[in-house]
């Protein structure tokens, strides 16, 4: 079958791309390589989304998300996308085992988070090397932790462990945070004891992480910290590598669109944390899947389809 | 929970686990694993597809902290695969899709 829509990637900005489709009459496939969400299954709590005065979490609003896509007809089906061939008018997507074809295609794949790059780190990841405190803060319940970075998902990070851990280190590059007020006054009031211009050099252990070792970076003196885990929180990267060589993408591999979401291809959209833009929130990647739906629309039309 | 999950606890590991005749995959989880809720979807979809080809169970680590140490389960979701009374290949820790279970119960030589 030839759907007039597929979304890869079902997040925010991909089940309201599917949404509005939907509604609008457009045949929609959503493949989504995991659970409905995305990256803000990862919160505990969104307080950022209006309509949900006492907050909601993130695998809840993730699930809502699909639901409401779903209602009106959109398919869904867990299945990571392996390639695609986007410049036809015909666009191909391949997951492991099917191929499907669509007349449109909204790219939501979204992000995932960096890595140091620094030794040990994926020999220890999962022994003491963590990405997501909401996802494995429980283990180092009365334990001592650290998380790495300076904004304001590290800040959260960090406040979240708080609660949990013994004792909570937050390492930091530099001697301020690019974390916003709100999560700086909430820091300096807690019980995290900050560690100014360090970086991580090594992660150090047997079989667990023990510790790493911090560089002071004006100084250039090495020390080590021990530690029984570190939650890396220094960014993220966009999940674009499929559409390399493909569609144009900035420096950083994000897909470069403006708001009505279009790409250099037609019938191409970047929709969410894979497009360029200013502020990657649950919001702007709803509204880019809106954007997006409605752009392939007028796309649809002009085509004659 | 999907009727074709079979909930695994230390009273019923041996006989619908050791003895089973089909491969077991073991999902270890926690209700409080964020994660763990992520890979639920495709868990109770991949138990649905591979009836009679495959068992999925899953252990509640906080109810059944001695099967998870047992096993050496330190991290969730860990999945291990059981076939013919033992443990097989090389345990899956915190997998990306399903896709990637399906890679890895294709690796260990059960057929889907």
């Amino acid at each position: 079958m030839l759907y007039d829509m597929i979304v890869i990637g079902g997040g925010p900005a991909g089940y309201t791309a599917a949404l509005y489709a939907a509604r609008s009459g457009l045949s929609v496939l959503v493949l989504e390589k995991l659970s409905a969400g995305g990256q803000m299954t990862n919160t505990e709590q969104i307080d950022n989304y209006p309509g949900f005065p006492e907050g909601i979490g993130g695998f809840e609003l993730g699930e809502r998300m699909q639901k409401g896509a779903l209602r009106f007809g959109a398919e869904n089906q867990f299945s990571e996308v392996k390639s695609v061939e986007l410049s036809g008018q015909v666009k191909i997507v391949r997951t492991r085992k099917k191929e499907f074809q669509a007349r449109t295609v909204v790219l939501a794949a979204g992000a995932y988070p960096r890595k140091t790059g620094v030794e040990g780190e994926d020999r220890f990841a999962g022994r003491g090397v963590a990405y997501c405190a909401a996802c494995d803060g429980m283990f180092y319940k009365d334990k001592t932790v650290a998380v790495y970075g300076g904004g304001n998902s590290a800040v959260e990070d960090a406040l979240l462990l708080s609660r949990i851990c013994k004792k909570v280190y937050l390492i930091h590059r530099r001697d301020t945070l690019r974390a916003t007020k709100v999560y700086q006054d909430a820091l300096f009031g807690s019980s995290v004891e900050l560690v100014w211009n360090s970086r991580v050099t090594a992660f150090l252990g047997d079989k667990h992480l023990s510790g790493v070792e911090i560089e002071d970076t004006k100084t250039g003196e090495k020390r080590e910290l021990s530690l029984d885990g570190i939650f890396v929180s220094i960014g993220r990267i966009p999940d674009t590598g499929l559409f390399e060589g493909q569609v144009d993408m900035d420096e950083a591999g994000y897909l470069i669109a403006d708001e009505t979401t279009r790409t250099n291809l037609p019938g191409v959209f970047a929709a969410g944390d894979v497009r360029t833009k200013q502020l990657r929130q649950v919001i702007t990647a709803a509204a880019d899947g809106a954007a997006a739906a409605w752009n392939a629309e007028q796309y649809l039309a002009e085509e004659g389809c | 929970m999907s009727e074709k999950i079979l909930t695994v606890t230390s009273e019923n590991f041996e006989e619908e686990v050791l003895e089973s005749a089909l491969p077991v995959l073991v999902d270890f989880w926690a209700p409080w694993c964020v994660y763990c809720r992520r890979i639920e979807a495709a868990v109770e979809e991949l138990a649905e597809d591979t009836e009679g080809k495959l068992v999925v169970g899953k252990v509640n680590v906080d109810e059944q902290a001695a099967l998870a140490d047992q096993f050496g389960v330190e991290t969730i979701p860990s999945l291990i695969l059981f076939r013919n009374g033992e443990r097989i290949g090389e345990d899956l820790v915190a997998p990306g899709s399903r896709d990637a279970i399906e890679e890895w119960l294709e690796d260990n030589e059960i057929a889907l």
